[in-house]
């Protein structure tokens, strides 16, 4: 019989931690598996945030270093410009980059600091119980929002890609989601093209993924995928926003 | 042995550290502009990209000591400077660093506060380097230069210590020390034996991945972490304790300060002894592991001590922790403003001496 499923080399055999249902164990599968294609397990180094998927450490098979809440991208910068020929990621909430981190987060872009960021974006602080997040859609209701995020008290969700987008130091920026087989290919693609153009040279790569988090949502997981589709990609939509050519440096 | 043919030259104490920077291995610098110590930036932006080195200008502090948290990480030696109000916001990176035993260099080349304060000289920040300054129970070794040849030689040292350890450790100068200049020897550093980074970050290549981290969630494991970090900072007190004393044979008063005004304090030691008054200095250069044991020694035999500082208060704690309890302790503090004229402490030493 064919082996159609196969865990990915530099995933470790143990159970993710994560609640049924919830994505960050799909976006962490899909980030080893263009780790495991493009053959590069031992010259990666993986930059963990503070948020649910803090344990990075305990699945990836490779070399990882843990951050401060929302300084993942400067210490990726940091390691990146002292290994210049490594190849290193970050993992990061979306309180961890589009809160506390921003500062970092686009001024790493903005240097076009050759790394990848993986933006964890499930509109919620997971990891602290379900409190509101930049990316906490309006009317969503979360501990720190009981009413609904109102625009006239708390803003706008933040659009971290779009905003990415707009710096000359991005080279490739793309929004994807994990919430059906069609958009999980799409995902799969986007973040191997991340980790190409690091590895060839072009700069700074991100990928934003919608994720689901039904604990914090409270909704069933089957829901929480739901409203991914529903909710969140209107919102926040889908699909590459840039992609710089080599020809573009000429 | 040192270097055969060292350079001789009159410059900055804040290039003077920069140099030796360069001199010890270090090609990473991050840093964020702020006075009195922009000279060692401009020095290394000039001269770290021709040695294949990097110098990211960071848009904070806070990225500051994450750039540095990173690249330490990955074995290399790497270093960022500031002033006080750019050295509290590296507290929570400090920290972390401490905590997942990470080597690296920050220099607080130090200027007057609270809050905005001003650029003039100032010790007040030894609280904050010596007490932790960030959250947890960690400890950084701290250096206090007071000449400009120790601007280069502590320097030296605070990278080889800070390895050695796999500590965090800080060069504490202030606004005097950083822009005087001084005639500077510049002797480069002999390599020395340092336990080898196989802890770093370098890819998993030949060996099972390396982690880096600090947090601790297993039942028993933070406490097992801490009590490590314990019996480094106990070696440190044993192994790495720097002082110098000076006229202390005789002495019946001793001034002890360190830095910037160990340096006006000497003159004032000098001048109570033509007047015939017998003494000495005590200047700690570690001033974390602090000389506490030498100052208890010394205690046995003198009985007044003469703190003397640029802020209203707080070596003097350690003295007095260090001192026999029989010793009285004096203080002599200035706030930010002005330096006090050896004349000045001449003037505090009269009155204590008897
Ligand atoms: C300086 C600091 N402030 C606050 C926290 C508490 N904290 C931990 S994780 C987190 C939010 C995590 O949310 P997110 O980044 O969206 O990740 P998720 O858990 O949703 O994946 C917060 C606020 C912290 N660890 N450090
Ligand atoms: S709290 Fe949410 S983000 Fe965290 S593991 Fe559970 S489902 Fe995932
Ligand atoms: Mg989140």
């Amino acid at each position: 019989m064919e082996l159609v499923f196969k865990r990915p080399e530099c995933l470790i055999d143990v159970p993710f931690h994560f609640c049924p249902g919830c994505h960050h164990g799909i976006a962490h599968r899909l980030v080893a598996e263009a780790i495991d294609y493009f053959k590069i397990r031992e010259k990666t180094i993986g930059v963990a945030s503070v948020g649910c998927s803090v344990f990075m450490y305990d699945y990836f098979d490779i070399d990882v270093l843990e951050a401060p809440h929302g300084r993942a991208s400067a210490v990726a910068s940091g390691v990146k410009r002292a290994r210049k020929d490594r190849i290193v990621f970050t993992y990061q909430g979306d309180g961890d980059l589009g809160a506390i981190g921003i500062a970092e987060g686009i001024h790493t872009a903005n240097r076009g600091e050759n790394i990848t960021l993986i933006f964890a974006n499930n509109g919620i602080y997971g990891m602290t119980g379900g409190q509101m997040a930049p990316t906490t859609l309006l009317g969503q209701k979360t501990t720190t929002s009981p009413y609904g995020r109102d625009f006239t008290y708390d803003g706008y969700p933040i659009r971290m890609a779009e905003m990415l987008a707009t710096l000359e130091g991005s080279a490739f920026v793309a929004r994807v989601a994990v919430n059906n087989p069609a958009n999980l290919m799409k995902a799969k693609k986007a973040v191997r093209k991340a980790f190409q153009m690091q590895i060839e040279e072009m700069g700074f790569s991100f990928v934003e993924f919608l994720l689901a988090c039904p604990t914090n949502w409270g909704l069933s997981p089957l829901e929480a995928n739901r409203r991914v589709e529903e909710e969140m990609i209107p919102y926040f939509p889908l699909g590459i926003l840039k992609e710089r050519k080599m020809a573009d440096y000429l | 042995m040192g270097d055969q043919n060292p350079e001789k030259m009159l410059v900055k104490g804040n290039e003077a550290l920069a140099m030796a920077a360069i001199d010890a291995g270090c090609l990473l610098y991050f840093g964020y502009p702020i006075t009195p110590q922009n000279d060692i930036p401009e020095y290394l932006s000039k001269h770290l990209p021709p040695l294949g080195g990097e110098f990211i200008q960071a848009e904070s502090e806070i990225a500051s000591i994450n750039l540095l948290l990173g690249a330490s990480a990955t074995g290399k030696r790497a270093m960022t400077s500031s002033s006080s109000p750019g050295i509290s916001l590296m507290q929570e990176g400090i920290s972390y660093m401490a905590g997942s035993e990470l080597p690296g260099l920050i220099v607080n080349i130090s200027r007057s506060g609270p809050g905005l304060g001003g650029i003039s000289p100032s010790q007040g920040d030894y609280f904050q380097a010596t007490r932790g300054g960030g959250h947890g129970d960690y400890r950084m070794i701290v250096l206090a230069p007071s000449t400009i040849q120790e601007m280069y030689d502590l320097t030296i040292l605070a990278f080889d210590l800070s390895d050695k350890y796999r500590n965090p450790a800080m060069i504490l100068g202030d606004a005097l020390i950083g822009q005087m200049k001084e005639p500077l020897l510049r002797r480069r550093p002999e390599k020395i034996d340092l336990p080898p980074k196989d802890w770093a970050l370098t890819g998993a290549k030949g060996r099972k991945p390396n982690r880096l981290k600090s947090l601790y969630l297993q039942d028993g494991e933070l406490s097992e972490h801490n009590w490590k970090l314990y019996q480094k900072y106990e070696r440190m007190k044993r192994e790495e304790v720097r002082f110098e004393t000076l006229l202390t044979e005789d002495a019946k008063l001793v001034v002890a300060a360190f830095g910037s005004m160990a340096r006006v304090s000497k003159s004032s030691v000098e001048l109570a002894r033509e007047e015939g008054m017998k003494v000495g200095l005590f200047r700690p250069i570690t001033l974390f592991p602090y000389p506490e044991k030498a100052l208890h020694d010394l205690s046995k035999r003198v009985k007044r001590f003469l703190t003397v500082e640029l802020n209203t208060g707080q070596m003097v704690e350690d003295v007095k922790l260090s001192v026999d309890r029989d010793v009285e302790v004096y203080f002599y503090g200035r706030p930010p403003g002005s330096l006090p004229t050896p004349e000045e402490i001449l003037e505090e030493i009269r009155k204590y001496y008897g």
